[in-house]
């Protein structure tokens, strides 16, 4: 009678072992840190307030919307997936960086034209400078040989002009 | 009584203004002295009117006359005096009046300094300078007005804002005004508006000045840009400090950790600078060697439109921002002015191209010229690149409907380059030589500043992180003040040789006697230091989130900050304050108590985030609070950072404002030794040795 | 043009502008106007209001139990479209009149639309819990249903008639019996439109 107890008694503590180690494992992988959530909410923008970054905004609101990253990093959501569930659920406007594709290329493209066409015009320009030169000598052994009291002059202003 | 006396004589400064603009105008055109003399005195009228103005506001929002709808707005009893004062532009209205008064001191200040020598440029820049202050006026007078009084009108639930009294309406004196919010009750609230305005303001004197030019068909001399110069480094410089300060309050009182966001608003602030500070440099290669004229001009267009702009978008919220004021019926009209100044000053300038144009010769490409050109296209570059992506979004809104938002990564990643080529171009463009530098001499010169950058930058890459643009961008920084430290020591060489002077003398003399050419350079260390405090905040910047119970600590970096328990009480204007006490230590050695707060501003509904900040010259540790247990005050939420060399930032900015003052000292006579042609002394002094 | 032409003086400093000058010209023009143009569609944008009149724009609303709905097949009724959102105190002031509202007249041929605004899934289930909301409810994706009535925030109500046209908007929470009047006001209105 007592060995049939103590059994029972074995098989329950095992038996709850065991439930233990399964529901711990069933429990998925350990809650994500905040800085793993702000990791993910720095590239998102909140789309209510203004110009906010997502892991930065105080309001009832992005506490919801980093509590919903929170929960989707738990149950094992990779970054991707995160960013495009924000998008398909509130817009493009919630990516702080915009798209390079689609209609949004055009904020990137944009400025490497601006600098090519910048490059551009400044070699035009340094080259009309040079063609508009004139012939006149400017190599310094080629000027013409200074007078006494110019040079007397010139080495008065230098001493002056440090 | 004064309210009064202040809006008839806002009203008197308004019908001067426009006078005086009509008479500059028929002057220029006329060339009529006496009619200039008579705009001139108009002119220099609307000032002291528009201080009486002023003046009265002030006293209303000091002595609390919540009659004015405006002081019921922004002034309140439990406000300091000093700050009721400030609340001056702490509101729309307000803020607008204080640009007017800001931009007809400018323009007196000219007109009573420089009216004896310039005298074939004074009437159309009173016409322009004072269409400006019209325009300004005008709004303060007809929609935005500060002395607008509160009145119950019988019948209405709703209180009326109206200057005068509608029918059978009431006076309504509030009991208490809502206060400045709690946001803008900071010194950089104090001190940003004000030398921003002064900054935005101060660039209508040299654009009066190069409108007067293509007016009066001057543009070809550069005696536009000479008599101007002066203000517009004052202006520089004043806009410098705005973003500086803007900056340091956004660090201080919002509570992110952060000083720059790239939000509009701040862009906004971002692009007259660039265009500005790109102008003060080509100006002066057009009045050396009358150079780059077109550029200057476009230039000083794109400055004074792009401060227009920066005051439309913060004012009428057209791209939406954190920053803005409330939306008013501005909006159209201040669309139409900066429509028609736009449109107006580039036909101007389109239409006088083949005047400012003139033969340029140069010797080689390698020149101090070309340095001048390429710092503006890489100025403009970036400015483009600023504004595109501050606009996108509204173009994206317009042409597909969806909203998008462009934040920091983009400018981030495309201005960063261009920033480095200007920064290398600062570093190298002093030492070049006017006409010709020879390749050997720039790499003698350059020799020492790039041994001792490959070094430094080296040694820090070693024993810190090296990301590899942080690594660039040190390396650029080090480079740029190498090249400085070694011109100074070239300069203070050459007078202790030459003259056998001490160091510390020769230093003296070399900034009271080329204060121009080292004060620049001191102004360029500055921006250096400024750059190092962005590097730092883009690659080395460490934060973390966690929530711990008393007892526990958070960990970050070497430090570790352990969370003692929170305490609520009442501040002594009436906030309700939320206080954590947690104590820093570092690699185990106690540092310092920080007590991060929250606080809680009761009537105006509005919570405000105070960090705890501990600051050294390498770092800053930064901890705000952003949850606790409001049940049992057991557990608490901190946001902590590691702010790396952000304290460089703040100390760029004085070394600016240091250097602008050395630049700026006795900037009347040291005129003279410029006259000398340095291209030739470079020659003769190549060939001596 | 009967003047005589005169020819330019000899010591101009340059001839007629070039056709590449005058293209550059006209080009920074069009720049600078198309940009006029932006910032005057952005000054509209940003004063105006939400839609309160025309045809409603149409939508199709996929509620959190998984019903649909689409505006336009609901043409015949009354439909009263509400934007909220959990996080949104207001919105909580008006949610059990809304949805008293809405029994009161669901035999009547009005139809209740609620319209989650940038929610979370979690919060918004909460949050119709809580107020027992039965009339349908689902979040607004890519926020393309709030775009198109340019809502400015929540809560905010939108009345539309049996033929189909916006008849006026309420910002704010709603008290009794306002609900209750536009609704009578909206069901004396004919099917076809005036």
């Amino acid at each position: 009678m007592i060995r049939k107890l103590l059994l029972a008694l074995v098989v329950v503590l095992l038996s709850l072992a065991a439930g233990q180690a399964a529901s711990a494992q069933g429990n998925g992988p350990i809650q994500p840190t905040d800085d793993q959530v702000n990791a993910i909410a720095k590239k998102l923008y909140c789309p209510v307030c203004p110009n906010t970054p997502l892991d930065v905004c105080e309001t009832k609101a992005c506490q919801d919307w980093r509590a919903q990253i929170r929960d989707e990093l738990a149950s094992g959501w990779t970054e991707p997936q995160i960013i495009d569930y924000f998008v398909a659920q509130y817009g493009e406007r919630v990516l702080a960086e915009p798209q390079r594709k689609g209609f949004t290329s055009l904020v990137w493209l944009l400025p490497v034209l601006a600098v090519a066409l910048g490059i551009g015009v400044t070699w035009q320009v340094l080259r009309s400078w040079q063609r508009a030169r004139a012939p006149a000598v400017s190599a310094p052994t080629d000027a013409p040989p200074l007078s006494a009291a110019l040079l007397d002059r010139i080495e008065r202003e230098l001493r002056d002009l440090d | 009584m004064l309210a009064d006396l202040g809006l008839a004589s806002l009203f008197i400064a308004f019908l001067l203004s426009v006078y005086a603009t009509a008479a500059g105008a028929l002057a220029g055109a006329r060339h009529r002295e006496a009619w200039a003399e008579s705009a001139r005195n108009a002119s220099l009228l609307t000032f002291p009117l528009l201080t009486l103005s002023v003046g009265a506001l002030v006293y209303a929002l000091y002595s609390l006359d919540f009659t004015l709808a405006y002081v019921a707005d922004v002034s309140s009893q439990t406000m300091s005096p000093f700050l009721r004062v400030t609340a001056l532009w702490g509101g729309q209205q307000g803020s607008l009046l204080f640009w007017a008064w800001l931009m007809a001191s400018f323009v007196a200040a000219v007109l009573l300094r420089k009216w004896r020598r310039n005298r074939d440029l004074m009437p159309y820049f009173i016409a322009t300078s004072m269409l400006t202050t019209t325009f300004f006026i005008g709004l303060v007078v007809f929609i935005s007005n500060p002395f607008a009084r509160l009145w119950l009108v019988p019948g209405a639930d709703e209180l009326t804002t109206a200057v005068f009294q509608p029918a059978q309406a009431m006076l309504y004196a509030a009991e208490d005004g809502q206060g400045l919010n709690p946001l803008l009750r900071h010194f950089g609230m104090i001190g940003h508006p004000p030398t921003t305005y002064l900054g935005f303001t101060g660039f209508v004197i040299p654009f009066s000045f190069a409108i007067a030019a293509l007016l009066s068909g001057k543009a070809r001399d550069e005696e536009w840009i000479r008599t101007s110069r002066s203000w517009t480094l004052v202006a520089w410089i004043f806009l410098t400090i705005g973003l500086v300060l803007g900056g340091r309050w956004a660090y201080d009182v919002l509570g992110w950790g952060g000083f720059w966001g790239w939000d509009p608003v701040e862009n906004a602030m971002l692009m007259p600078w660039l265009t500005g500070t790109a102008f003060l440099h080509s100006v002066m290669i057009t009045e050396k060697r009358g150079m780059l004229k077109v550029w200057s001009v476009a230039l000083i267009i794109l400055t004074y439109s792009l401060s227009l702009f920066g005051t439309f978008i913060t004012r009428t919220g057209v791209i939406g921002s954190v920053h803005a004021f409330a939306k008013t019926a501005l909006g159209p009209v201040f669309f139409a002015f900066i429509g028609l100044t736009f449109l107006g000053s580039l036909s101007l300038l389109l239409n006088n191209l083949k005047t400012l144009r003139a033969e340029h010769e140069l010797e080689s490409v390698l020149s101090r010229e070309t340095a001048f050109l390429l710092q503006n296209t890489l100025f403009v570059g970036i400015t483009f690149a600023v504004f595109w992506g501050t606009v996108f979004p509204m173009v994206s809104e317009l042409v597909t409907g969806t909203k998008v938002t462009v934040g920091p990564p983009y400018f981030r990643a495309v201005t960063g380059p261009l920033f480095l080529a200007l920064l290398v171009l600062m570093a190298i463009a002093p030492l070049m030589a006017w006409r010709k530098q020879s390749p050997r001499g720039l790499l003698r010169s350059l020799a020492a500043p790039l041994a001792a950058s490959a070094v430094i930058s080296a040694v820090w890459g070693f024993s810190h992180r090296m990301h590899p643009a942080s690594f660039l961008a040190l390396w650029m920084v080090s480079f740029g003040s190498s090249a400085i430290a070694f011109e100074f020591w070239k300069g203070i060489r050459a007078r202790m040789q030459a003259r056998g002077e001490n160091p510390l003398k020769a230093l003296a003399t070399l900034l009271q006697r080329s204060h121009r050419r080292y004060g620049a350079m001191v102004i360029h260390l500055g921006v250096l230091m400024v750059a190092m405090g962005f590097v730092g905040d883009a690659y080395f910047k460490q934060e973390t989130h966690a929530t711990v119970s008393a007892g526990e600590s958070v960990q970050l970096g070497g430090y570790e900050l352990r969370f003692n328990g929170l305490r609520q009480y009442a501040g002594s204007d009436g906030r309700a304050i939320l206080e954590a006490s947690a104590t820093l230590a570092q690699d185990g050695r106690l540092i310092r108590e920080l007590r991060p707060r929250r606080d809680f501003f009761v009537a105006q509904d509005q919570p405000s985030t105070v960090p705890a900040v501990l600051s050294t010259p390498g770092e800053d540790v930064y901890v705000i609070l952003v949850g606790w247990d409001e049940a049992a005050m057991s557990w608490a939420t901190f946001k902590m950072y590691i702010n790396p060399l952000i304290n460089w930032a703040w100390a760029g900015g004085v070394i600016m404002v240091l250097g602008t003052l050395i630049a700026v000292w006795s900037f009347g006579e040291a005129e003279a030794s410029y006259r000398l042609r340095p291209g030739l002394v470079a020659s003769v002094v190549v060939t001596k040795e | 043009m009967s003047e005589p032409v005169v020819s330019p003086p000899a010591d101009s400093v340059a001839a007629e502008p070039s056709k590449l000058a005058r293209l550059g010209r006209s080009v920074a023009y069009a720049i600078v106007l198309a940009l006029l143009g932006l910032f005057a569609f952005g000054l509209v944008q940003a004063n105006s209001g939400p839609r309160e009149a025309g045809l409603a724009p149409d939508f199709t609303l996929t509620g959190f139990d998984g019903r649909t709905v689409t505006l336009s097949q609901l043409r015949g009724q009354v439909v009263i479209v509400n934007f909220w959102a959990s996080w949104c105190p207001p919105c909580r002031e008006e949610a059990a009149y809304l949805e008293q509202t809405w029994r009161k007249y669901r035999d009547r041929g009005v139809v209740f639309i609620g319209v989650d605004w940038v929610d979370t899934d979690k919060e918004a289930r909460a949050y119709i819990e809580e107020f027992d909301i039965t009339y349908l409810n689902g979040p607004d994706l890519a926020t393309r249903i709030a775009d198109a009535y340019r809502i400015r925030g929540v809560p905010e109500t939108f009345f539309i008639d049996k033929a189909g046209a916006l008849q006026g908007v309420h910002i704010g929470p709603l008290q009794a019996p306002d609900l209750d009047d536009k609704i009578d006001e909206l069901l004396a209105l004919p099917a076809s439109a005036p």
